[in-house]
């Protein structure tokens, strides 16, 4: 029995000069920046809706921003100087390039994950006599509530207050001023106690719904990579050409991930 | 788009080039920021202007729009017109109160 071939996913159509994955990659980016450009006008709608002086600003760490943004550069020029080397015929040179790409999604995601825990450990308590302050709860732990300190019967928690009342960029404790002397606060005196999770705020409601979408995506695009790269890496020896074209539409979607990120840097930590 | 050596290596140079606009352009983007141009709109203006130049870096260069097929354009500019719909309706939402019946 004769096995049918698919045609086109390696020489390019005669008419559009294109080859059939590099065509349904980016229809399927335009897909992409159809779904990011819904939450953006989301967020715009926010942004300007917002009450004047309403919207928080230096919320977020702006040198680890800066940081993660560096990053996703370096690896978008490492995913293109890989796909560069595949066409010179240097597998040795692709390899390296690709595995700074890996180890820059891994920082990448890193940076993420210590800012989001950065923000579930930092909290705003509300006491009975109307005072509200923004700080860290002793012990640093996770998604603390009232009804959880409670439930487990704690009399009093011990708490850093923010040095600056209107909150503080969290991690950039030498920027915005770090944390005030710490304090004892009785359980039964608090009407409020909720951490800078996505439900505190319109903000950060948007942040993590923007972050969160983007970090899936530099995780998914960094599993594609890994995966051409390490198991599938066989196919060069079999079919060098099938191969480069593998990586390239890998890194069409990586590049796209990183230019989403570059709009939502000013977006998100500077405006 | 031709894939030669020649031309492969010639590429090589520019997206080093590329890649150090980058890095310059997000230094740029912090440093306006600590700027105070004295309006809101300006420094958004601003800051994504720098946004849009450092896209168009990636896109042009790393992505190859600058020299791509026909086809390509053809998905793009399509995308491009939806996308300025969805931003023309938030626009136009913002600016679309609802008022009680009399």
């Amino acid at each position: 029995m004769q096995t049918e071939i698919l045609p086109y996913i390696v020489e390019p159509r005669k008419d559009t000069g294109l080859y059939n994955a590099k065509v349904g990659i980016w229809l399927f980016l335009a897909s992409e920046v159809m779904l990011f450009g819904a939450l953006f006008s989301s967020y715009i709608l926010l942004r300007v809706g917002a009450a004047e002086g309403t919207w928080p600003h230096h919320l977020l760490n702006i040198p680890l921003g800066t940081i993660n943004t560096l990053v996703l550069i370096c690896s978008s020029v490492t995913v293109v100087m890989s796909w560069a080397s595949l066409k010179l015929n240097q597998w040795s040179k692709y390899k390296f390039y690709q595995a700074i790409t890996i180890l820059c999604a891994l920082i990448f995601l890193g940076i993420k994950s210590f800012e989001y825990t950065d923000k579930f450990t930092h909290y705003e308590v509300v006491l009975k006599n109307g005072t509200s302050m923004t700080g860290h709860v002793e012990g640093s732990p996770l998604f603390l509530n009232l009804n959880k300190l409670k439930a487990a019967k704690t009399e009093s928690i011990g708490f850093h207050p923010d040095a600056h009342a209107s909150g503080h960029a969290e991690g950039a404790k030498g920027e915005a001023g770090g944390h005030g002397e710490g304090m004892k606060i009785a359980t039964a005196d608090i009407t409020k106690l909720e951490c800078f999770g996505p439900w505190h705020s319109t903000y950060l409601a948007i942040y993590f719904t923007l972050t969160g979408l983007h970090a899936l995506h530099v995780f998914a695009g960094a599993c594609v990579i890994f995966a051409i790269w390490g198991p599938l890496a066989g196919l060069w020896k079999k079919d060098p050409e099938r191969y480069t074209n593998r990586v390239e539409v890998s890194g069409l979607f990586w590049h796209f991930v990183d230019l989403v990120w570059i709009f939502l840097f000013p977006v998100l930590y500077l405006l | 788009m031709s894939h030669d050596a020649h031309d492969i290596q010639k590429s090589v140079r520019r997206y080093l080039i590329v890649f150090g606009a980058l890095l310059v352009g997000t230094i740029l983007t912090v440093a306006v920021n600590a700027v105070n141009f004295h309006s809101i709109a300006i420094t958004v203006a601003v800051a994504l202007f720098i946004a849009t130049i450092k896209a168009f870096l990636v896109a042009g260069y790393f992505m190859h729009l600058i020299d791509e097929k026909k086809m390509i354009y053809g998905i793009l500019a399509s995308t491009g017109f939806f996308f300025i719909g969805l931003m023309w309706l938030t626009i136009w939402a913002m600016h679309d109160f609802p008022t009680l019946a009399k």
